[in-house]
């Protein structure tokens, strides 16, 4: 197995975790392939996320043309993180680790976690920045109702930059009982690659959606990027389809891939925003979700292969999309996912598959107050 | 004779307080360069590194500090620092500057032994590393072994780690290189304990603190440290 992406990705992280990197990386590859694993996943997908997730189409929204939305919004918890978490729950028990930390932003993939955790009987701590937790103040509500355990990170810029540094201290702590479950496609080896296989799911229905509904492929697939989980599941199996762009779309104040520079951070390297000593920058953008200066490192193989393209949004352009949304197609967006819906308007193509990669009900209250 | 190193975050007075740490009885002093996002530092050092960068230490004023502390100490001086920095200055361009600078060599945190091997610098093994990699570390470890005593991030704690004399029987297996234990280290009594299991110990967190009081408080911290260590 590879741990890197072209210049990217690797293990850049202390040596107390690299045996636990090795003994997840040993577990991935038996895993990865193995029938009765895969048909566990399947049917948890099925039974409990409530997959398969519909493709629908956007017609009020994009009168000029045609474009679908693939509904992660649907799923059970109301973002694509739960593929993601189902699917790393599984692997920490095979590992025999019962005690699951993790990162969040926007809290999505917190309340993701503890929903798992709670399905499955695990410990559930989460660590996120107090600033964060002021802007998603439902979700930490929702993680503790799940029973989870919150710890705020009160230090640096207290947003998920920070609350994923904690989340790695922990585990160098305590690594002989804990399972870190990360995220997004970021961090050491093997993670993106974990990541990547457990959020393929995204993109392997919509492709098959989407050629039931237009009989052909999209011209273009659309996804939001912050550390890019929803757009590498959702791109995945249509990088082999040379003909159709795949563009991720950044937040304008977090443009890791568009304005960033080669670094390393919380155990990868990556395209990061960094000064020119490799001293990490602050991120900004009014979606918790994309707050985030770092992205996957197969995203930044991807743009330098020229095979995807990044492009930005800016808050009040995704604030607009969001709003328009609402009101042509009767779905509440979430704020990550308006910056890919403000770019699939416009990126010039007709046919358009996008990734509605999370439900806006979190979002309401930054929202309404703009 | 045990060998005591002391950790120094690199600041504008640093080549003054690295003077006292070795007149005081250091034998080996490391320089911290600051990293905005340093995964395996606890509190103290930290904020001592955020605390540095706010006072613009970038790589090239680090650097200068470098070469200041080297006109005043003769002792050996390790830099040490994270990935990211090596990474945006150029892999070899600093190792050649530090070393201009007077470095003797390096400690990369998050640089994991079989990672950029051409880097010589000094290996760190800690109580989770298998023997296949201890091994790995020590063949490719340059002068000493660092062992970090503890299973967690670098900070003072209460009472020496029961994980240290089973990871300094490991090592003395796998290597004749000289065992310097690190990481949870802060007291004499700490320090005395320590002397029994390895050939010497690293100071950070409890000494940055000391630094930051002032040269005397350092003075005496190491001083104490050092007859900790010589039995006295």
């Amino acid at each position: 197995m590879s741990q890197t992406f072209g210049a990217y990705g690797g293990r850049y992280v202390p040596e107390t975790l690299i045996p636990a990197l090795d003994d997840l990386e040993a577990a991935w590859a038996s895993l990865r392939d193995d029938d009765a694993f895969r048909a566990e996943l399947h049917e948890l997908g099925t039974s409990y996320g409530g997959r398969p997730t519909p493709l629908t189409r956007a017609a009020r929204f994009a009168p000029d043309q045609r474009v679908y939305l693939k509904r992660e919004d649907l799923m059970h918890t109301g973002a694509h993180k739960l593929n993601n978490a189902l699917g790393q729950a599984v692997i920490a028990q095979r590992l025999g680790k019962r005690r699951i930390i993790a990162e969040t932003g926007a809290g999505q993939h917190g309340v993701a976690t503890a929903t798992v955790c709670a399905r499955f009987g695990l410990e559930c701590i989460v660590y996120m920045g107090s600033e964060d937790i002021r802007r998603q103040a439902p979700n930490v509500e929702r993680m503790k109702l799940l029973g989870a355990e919150v710890r705020p990170v009160e230090f640096g810029t207290r947003t998920l930059k920070e609350a994923t540094s904690e989340a790695i201290r922990d585990w160098i702590a305590n690594v002989d009982d804990t399972y870190y479950l990360i995220g997004s496609c970021v961090g050491p080896a093997p993670y993106p690659e974990i990541v990547r296989e457990l959020q393929r799911v995204i993109g392997r229905e919509a492709r098959e959606q989407f050629l039931v509904a237009e009989g052909r492929l999209p011209e273009a697939v659309v996804a939001c990027v912050g550390g890019g989980s929803n757009a590498i599941g959702m791109f995945y199996d249509f990088v082999p389809e040379e003909d159709v762009r795949l563009i991720g779309v950044e937040a304008a104040g977090a443009a890791s891939l568009s304005s960033g520079r080669a670094g390393v951070l919380h155990g990868a390297r990556s395209s990061l925003l960094a000064d020119e000593d490799g001293q990490i920058m602050d991120a900004h953008s009014i979606s918790a979700g994309l707050d985030y200066p770092g992205v996957g490192p197969e995203h930044a193989h991807l743009r330098d292969t020229g095979r995807a393209e990044y492009v930005t949004c800016t808050d009040d352009e995704a604030v607009a999309a969001f709003h328009r949304l609402c009101k042509t197609e009767g779905i509440v967006p979430a704020l990550e996912s308006s910056h890919a819906l403000a770019r699939a308007l416009d990126c010039g193509a007709e046919l358009v598959a996008v990734c509605l990669s999370g439900r806006g009900d979190k979002d309401l209250a930054e929202v309404l107050a703009q | 004779m045990k060998t005591l190193v002391v950790y120094l975050m690199a600041m504008p007075e640093t080549p003054e307080l690295a003077r006292v740490a070795v007149e005081s009885g250091a034998d080996i002093v490391e320089l911290g360069f600051p990293f905005s996002d340093p995964l395996a530092d606890g509190p103290v050092i930290r904020r001592a590194g955020e605390r540095a960068l706010a006072a613009g230490m970038r790589t090239g004023r680090c650097l200068d500090v470098l070469a200041q502390t080297r006109t005043l100490i003769d002792v050996p001086v390790v830099l040490m620092t994270y990935a990211s920095i090596f990474d945006a200055y150029g892999w070899e361009k600093l190792e050649r500057d530090a070393r201009d600078a007077g470095a003797t060599s390096f400690i990369v945190v998050d640089l994991p032994s079989d990672v950029r091997p051409e880097l010589r610098r000094v290996q760190l093994v800690a109580p989770t590393s298998t023997d296949a990699r201890l091994k790995l570390a020590a063949d490719a470890t340059d002068g000493w072994l660092y062992l970090v005593t503890v299973t967690g991030t670098t900070g003072a704690r209460a009472d020496l780690a029961p994980t240290l004399a089973p990871l300094a029987e490991r090592a003395r297996a796998a290597t004749d290189a000289p065992l310097y234990a690190g990481f949870g280290i802060s007291t004499p009594a700490h320090a005395h304990a320590a002397a029994e299991l390895v050939d010497g110990i690293a100071v950070g967190s409890r000494a940055v603190e000391a630094a930051e009081v002032g040269p005397a408080e350092l003075g005496r911290f190491v001083a104490s440290l050092r007859d900790a260590l010589d039995g006295k």
